[in-house]
């Protein structure tokens, strides 16, 4: 999986067809949104991205204390950090598009107060992690952490922001991303290209950043 | 025919077009602006163009540095 080829061609393909689809193709006409609405395949596929690798994260967390392995806990970092950087991207695009159609970068809504807590809450983890020395502590405080950071994301920013009023679509019981918000055309762009292809880069990035930590690793054994 | 249904069906043929441009310019009214005018430009093709330009080129880098760190593991 590390050094096939296949899935970084596709990402580059899905992304590709994301910018081209994502700014060609016909959205719904919408009146304050207006062409605002094709954020949703950049910023709403960033939060897709990042729950995808804060899930792949914490399995590998929980890997990690089951085998107590070197190689899980640094899988487990690794697509936290992507997790994290995915989900600042978020936050500032998110404040960005809000300027522009709420009237401010923020405005206290539910979700960006979930998602911005969210974060703080993964910022710790390498706040803990950094603060041990020994690695075997490290790995296995950090997992646990990890899948506590995990199960944060519930309240934050899965159930507390679709219970109360929210500017975002999906609060109050609604179902977020329904058909009264966007229409075929704009799913197929969004499921298609801009979740996968999203996610692919990321992944392909955090690949990176393990290969480099393993090699580091292996410096270190040997000295 | 009488004279009467002829006048009657000839202001309708002149009004009709009235009617219609009338409802089509309410439409317009009510529909949201969108950016039809940098489509109908061609600018927005300069948009995409320049994206999938910036794009490819951080591909090419991330490609190279996938290289480099397989380079580093041999």
């Amino acid at each position: 999986m590390l050094r096939n080829k296949w899935w970084k061609i596709l990402s580059i393909c899905l992304l590709v067809y994301t910018v081209t689809a994502g700014f060609l193709g016909k959205v719904p006409v919408k009146p304050i949104l207006n062409e605002g609405i094709r954020n949703l395949y950049f910023h709403v596929a960033m939060w897709f991205a990042m729950m995808i690798f804060f899930i792949t994260s914490a399995i590998y967390s929980i890997r990690h204390l089951r085998k107590g392995d070197l190689k899980s806990d640094n899988y487990a970092v690794e697509y936290a950090r992507t997790g994290i950087v995915f989900g600042i991207l978020g936050l500032v695009t998110g404040s960005i598009w809000a300027r522009y159609t709420w009237g401010a970068f923020w405005s206290n809504d539910p979700k960006q107060l979930g998602a911005a807590i969210a974060l703080l809450i993964y910022l710790a983890y390498f706040v803990l992690r950094n603060s041990v020395t020994d690695l075997d502590k490290r790995g296995r405080l950090g997992a646990v952490y990890n899948i506590f950071a995990f199960a944060m994301l519930f309240p934050t920013i899965w159930i507390i922001p679709r219970m109360v009023e929210s500017l975002h679509p999906g609060g109050m019981g609604n179902p977020a991303l329904d058909t009264k918000d966007i229409d075929s055309r704009m799913r197929m762009v969004f499921w298609l290209g801009a979740v996968p292809g999203w996610t692919l880069l990321g992944t392909w990035v955090t690949t990176l950043h393990i290969r480099l930590r393993t090699i580091s690793d292996k410096k270190l054994a040997n000295v | 025919m009488s004279k009467f249904l002829i006048k009657k069906l000839a202001t309708l043929l002149v009004a009709f077009p009235v009617l219609i441009t009338n409802a089509q310019d309410s439409l317009n009214e009510k529909r949201p602006e969108m950016a039809d005018a940098l489509r109908s430009n061609g600018k927005i093709y300069v948009v995409v163009a320049v994206l999938v330009v910036i794009l490819l080129g951080l591909f090419f880098y991330l490609i190279s540095l996938d290289r480099k760190i397989s380079g580093l593991e041999k």
